[in-house]
């Protein structure tokens, strides 16, 4: 990487873009599958939890950054898993206390969240080794795309699978619900399908450089 | 800004006290965060749990305005006012007797759960001793799987089933169209597991409850009585 020569503010954009898109957990580093595809049943489900998880990674680098310092090596992971773990469950009681029925669907997707492995593998990749400030960037940019990737699947799943929408009937009452697509199958097929269109875009874009 | 791409990890070998410092200090500032965070929402979580539970008696035991718990204890239910600390970690199993406006016993809420097809279905029954009839059910929690299943909770043809079914001599299942009998249950087509699972609950809560309901109405009676016969 030589990003070092770039100017502060590029680097800045880029670490925030690149979870969106270019490196996106779901679509592309294929991270975090179990929340990705069993709580993404509808589109409000995966609202939450992208947003739990979001909000407990940017909390999680920006305190994993600002204590890398003071961390000893050997005892790295020990530390990110307590601030994580700690992260988690704050996360939890704020949700039983503010949106009960979101937290009663999640169940124990919620205390899973600590062993995402998006969050810890962004503590041990960039946030213990880079500042607070591209930390918080970089873990606000895999949020938000991890955020991104779970709505693109549980719109598709609760609109072929409940004919509605964040709990709005989109189709009349003539619409039969596909009701595999509400099922664990249904992750699988509508992640599957996903994966292949975002492939087949950068397959294309690269043979369209490759012409040129 | 500084820039540190440098790895952080010093080329000296950490103390091993410093290794358990940083674990212990980390652990510490957790353990208050924790706390701090769990005090101030517990009392919002209770909140949350006391009105869920208090729309479900409303919900079942129609014309109900207010309630209050009874516990069985010693073979008898008496009013709670406040639980008691659970002994040996098990908590008291509790149910409800709704009163109308005018302090009028309505009926009593029963909770009960039963295996269903996936976990465990928690449902409360509305449940009226006068006539020997349920007259409301409402599903709390299961994972029925979603749009077979859980059409117990969703279908309002098999929800009407509870609007006035008969206890006696017991509650039985059959198929849709053929309830002839005022204690019979109308299955949903292509649920048949779940719906038996609701048959089984209702039967298992109400038989646990019946005996003593029937004991502290005859002795509730002989109280009223007693009071009556004192007054003249």
């Amino acid at each position: 990487m030589n990003q070092t020569t770039e100017p502060i503010t590029n680097r800045t954009v880029e670490e925030f873009m690149k979870g969106l898109w270019k490196e996106n957990p779901i679509f592309v580093m294929v991270l975090g599958m179990c929340p990705t595809l069993a709580v993404t049943n509808t589109a409000i489900n995966s609202l939450a939890m992208g947003v739990a998880t979001a909000v407990v990674l940017v909390l999680s680098s920006v305190l994993v950054s600002s204590m890398r310092k003071l961390i000893p090596d050997q005892v790295r992971i020990t530390s990110y898993i307590v601030i994580i773990a700690t992260m988690v469950t704050v996360i939890d009681f704020a949700l039983a206390a503010i949106v009960p029925k979101i937290h009663k669907e999640l169940g124990a997707f919620i205390a899973l969240i600590v062993v995402n492995c998006i969050i810890l593998g962004r503590q041990e990749a960039f946030a213990g080794k880079n500042n607070v400030w591209l930390s918080f960037m970089d873990a606000l940019g895999m949020g938000l795309g991890f955020l991104f990737a779970l709505m693109c699947i549980g719109m598709i799943r609760e609109i072929l699978g409940s004919g509605s929408l964040f709990g709005i009937s989109l189709f009349g009452s003539k619409f039969e619900p596909w009701v595999v697509m509400v099922l664990p199958p249904g992750g699988f097929f509508t992640l599957g399908f996903l994966l292949l269109f975002f492939n087949w875009r950068k397959q294309r874009k690269e043979r369209v450089k490759a012409s040129t | 800004m500084k820039d540190d791409l440098k790895n952080t990890a010093t080329p000296a070998e950490p103390s091993s006290s410093r290794l358990i410092a940083t674990l212990g200090i980390a652990g510490f500032f957790s353990g208050l965060l924790l706390v701090g965070a769990y005090l101030f929402t517990l009392p919002m979580i209770e909140a949350n749990k006391a009105k869920a539970l208090e729309e479900a008696i409303y919900k079942v035991l129609p014309g109900c305005t207010t309630f209050e718990t009874l516990v069985l204890r010693g073979g008898k239910l008496e009013t709670v006012k406040e639980l008691k600390a659970a002994s040996g970690g098990k908590p008291e199993k509790m149910i409800y007797a709704g009163h109308d406006d005018a302090g009028k016993l309505i009926g009593f809420a029963i909770p009960s759960d039963e295996p269903g097809f996936q976990d465990l279905i928690v449902g409360i029954i509305g449940y009226r001793p006068e006539t020997k009839t349920i007259v409301g059910f409402e599903v709390l929690d299961s994972k029925e799987t979603p749009g077979l299943g859980d059409k117990i909770i969703k279908d309002q043809a098999f929800r009407t089933n509870f609007q006035a079914l008969s206890v006696e001599p017991q509650i039985v299942a059959v198929k849709k169209g053929e309830k002839k009998n005022p204690n019979e249950v109308e299955a949903i087509t292509g649920a048949t597991i779940s719906s038996k699972a609701v048959v089984r609950l209702l039967n298992a809560g109400i038989g646990d409850w019946k005996g003593a309901i029937e004991e502290y109405l005859k002795n509730g009676e002989l109280k009223n009585q007693g009071i009556e016969e004192l007054g003249n």
